[in-house]
């Protein structure tokens, strides 16, 4: 999950690295009395998921209450890359002097964790990796010793900061770290560090994402959720628990096995080339279970989905027996009309493996006249575009 | 011959009194699988006994009773255990491992889906240091299986036989798959290493063992979005790899930034994409399949079947 600016700066001050004063708004007129607390200027900057939002306008500086409810009525609901504005943060004004770079991410290459640095900041980094790669220093950090002392004095002489301030560096790189564990965060970024005009060495803005496997003793975490910009239909499968991707086509999926639901994506998009260009409208694992219920969850977001035309629901029975599966589709169906929904799309279904013919009988012998049975993965893909194509 | 699991493994199951433990266990057992203990401090001494019948996804065994040992040392000690399959809730995993490791047992295979990724950048930074001893499988894998010797974690033991083909897959389902689509021809390990973001034995390590086992004759290589293990796997087979290798790599339709069921399957701006790893692998020489079908065919050809 990725953080705001504004989440990543209370983490960054809950674990004393040095940041700024700021506080988060989602109506212009709030603007006037934060801006005042923050003694009577402020920078009012867009809080989106994304990059480049000073390029597009989104970072303004206010020179009194007055203006700075002008700046942030002029942000919030602008558009940065597909991201609507919904709250800007107001900072403290800094005395920049210079733009550093610091980071903490998980390097799954070498199955550690790494650290990287620079002197050249506040500019976009895979720039800096991509054009002046000595720039940017690299320092694989072991999961178990962590940042000591001597490793963060190790990243901060790598990246060549000045002398002067590699006490203050050190300190910060170490609080980071703090951030990094104690958060069980996959990335904590900051760019830039700024070194202030009397010198002083500040987070400035901060990316961070965390790792949603840790909730177990991440209680806060739940909270940091941006539940306003999650898709409807994400929301929904997300409360029923389902493993839900919203896509942009009109072939539904239901499937089994991540692994086979990110191919059967695939399938379907070849099939589509052939039938007007459909793709799949959702990713949707249904896991090893695949009870009557979980189907009719599973079926109930997808036929909910006004873009889907029609659905594949692709299964191979490992552990699950496909006859379950089966009696899981027909009663899901039963389910969904008693509940009165209006079920009206066709459904291809693919059984294969454990108990699959079993499986197939009991969906013959159901007759739904919405079901179809194909064999082939290839093939139910193909007659699920063509009927989406209608 | 085969590679990591054979008949003569001797394997415990960590987690075996729980429900998910019991069930797989029992499915082990009714595949072949020398089950020798399970490990639980709190019931040490007890056993669990297994009636034989026919589990989920398998045919029935012999009845068998399961002692339980209070360590997986104490486990080895007794038994002369050489291989661990775990199946402890996400937050136990951690110490699970270790102990595993500690013990010096020489496999470890981790079923558990859901680890904190710091936890298993932890077990695997320690298994490192101990000399990496102790091979570790997963996690968030379906185990591996040796059809006909040995089944180590969840893979159901009646889709294929053995045969000379290997696999190696992040991807449970398409293990099941893909084994299912070459049933006739067979395998002679078949290895899933998981879904997540960092995990012990990796394609490599898979395909230089198969390169040595001599009763495999061809690699399937099943990958999908997300880090770049695939394409170190391309160098890897381009430098060392003579046996055909066939792949398959899932999640070319998959959005940017989105977690497609796996944790491990994301990709990253333009990082980790399926394109770049089919173009990587094609590169090395792999015949890369568009569909499963297509990558079974594939293998299919190349064994002149």
């Amino acid at each position: 999950m990725d953080l705001f600016e504004y989440q990543a700066r209370d983490i960054f001050a809950k674990h004393d690295v040095p940041v700024l004063a700021g506080e988060v708004i989602d109506t212009p007129e709030a603007a006037r009395e934060v801006t005042e607390r923050l003694g009577g200027r402020a920078v009012v900057k867009a809080q989106v998921k994304t990059g480049g939002r000073g390029k597009a306008g989104g970072v303004k500086l206010a020179s009194d209450p007055a203006d700075a409810v002008e700046k942030a009525g002029a942000i919030l609901g602008m558009d940065i890359k597909g991201h609507t504005v919904q709250k800007v943060m107001l900072a403290q004004t800094a005395d920049i002097a210079e733009e550093y770079y610091v980071s903490f991410l998980l390097d799954r290459t070498n199955r550690t964790f790494l650290a990287m640095a620079s002197v050249e900041g506040g500019v976009e980094i895979e720039e800096v990796a991509a054009t002046k790669p000595e720039a940017l220093a690299k320092i694989p950090v072991d999961a178990i010793e962590g940042v000591t002392d001597a490793k963060a004095r190790e990243i901060a002489e790598a990246a060549k900061f000045p002398a002067e301030l590699t006490d203050q560096v050190v300190n910060v790189l170490k609080k980071l770290w703090d951030v990094f564990i104690r958060e069980d965060a996959l990335l904590v970024e900051v760019n830039p560090l700024v070194k202030t005009g009397d010198g002083k060495v500040i987070a400035l803005d901060g990316k961070v994402s965390l790792d949603e496997n840790a909730d177990f003793r991440q209680a806060d975490h739940a909270a940091l959720e941006d539940k306003a910009a999650a898709n409807p239909l994400e929301a929904a499968a997300k409360a029923k628990g389902l493993n839900y991707v919203k896509l942009d086509g009109q072939v539904g999926i239901i499937g089994n096995g991540a692994g086979l639901v990110m191919s059967t994506l695939d399938v379907v998009a070849y099939a589509g080339e052939a039938h007007k260009n459909v793709k799949p409208a959702n990713f949707l694992d249904i896991g090893g279970g695949a009870s009557a219920e979980v189907m009719a969850n599973g079926l109930e977001i997808i036929l909910g989905d006004p873009d889907v035309k029609s659905v594949f629901v692709n299964v191979f029975g490992g552990i699950t027996a496909c006859d379950a599966v089966a009696n899981g589709i027909v009663q899901a169906l039963e389910l969904l009309k008693s509940k009165g929904e209006d079920v009206n799309k066709p459904l291809v279904v693919r059984l294969d493996g454990n108990n699959a013919e079993l499986g197939r009988k009991i969906l013959t012998d159901a007759a739904h006249p919405l079901v179809q049975q194909v064999d082939t993965m290839d093939g139910a893909a193909d007659r699920a575009a063509e009927l989406a194509a209608k | 011959m085969a590679i990591f699991l054979t008949k003569e493994s001797k394997v415990i199951v960590q987690g075996m009194t729980g429900s998910e433990g019991q069930k797989h266990t029992k499915r082990m057992l009714a595949s072949g699988t020398n089950i020798v203990g399970g490990v639980n401090p709190r019931k040490a001494g007890t056993t669990v006994d297994f009636d034989g019948s026919p589990a989920p996804g398998g045919a029935g065994g012999t009845p068998t009773q399961v002692p339980v040992f209070g360590s997986v040392k104490e486990a080895m000690e007794a038994t002369g255990a050489d291989a661990t399959v775990i199946f402890v809730p996400p937050k136990f995993a951690k110490d699970a491992v270790i102990e595993a490791v500690d013990a010096g047992i020489g496999l470890a295979v981790v079923i558990t889906e859901g680890i904190a990724v710091h936890d298993t950048a932890h077990f695997w930074d320690y298994a490192c240091q101990k000399g990496n001893k102790t091979r570790i499988v997963g996690p968030n894998c379906p185990g591996l299986i040796t059809p006909g010797q040995s089944n180590a974690g969840i893979i159901p033991g009646d889709i294929t036989q053995a045969g000379r083909i290997g696999l190696v897959s992040k991807s449970g389902t398409l293990t099941y798959q893909m084994m299912y689509e070459l049933r006739d021809l067979g395998f002679s390990s078949a290895v899933g290493i998981g879904g997540d973001p960092v995990i012990g034995t990796t394609h490599i390590d898979a395909l230089k063992a198969f390169e040595a086992d001599p009763d495999t004759d061809l690699v399937v290589m099943i990958g999908e979005i997300g880090g770049d293990a695939e394409e170190r796997a391309a160098d890897f087979i381009k430098a060392n790899v003579t046996k055909p290798v066939v792949g398959y790599v899932a999640g070319f339709t998959a959005p940017e930034g989105k977690t497609m069921g796996h944790a491990g399957a994301i990709v990253s701006g333009s990082s980790g994409t399926a394109q770049a790893k089919k173009e990587a692998l094609e590169a090395a020489g792999v015949k890369v399949g568009k569909t499963p079908s297509e990558t079974a065919r594939l293998a299919r050809e190349l064994l002149g079947g």
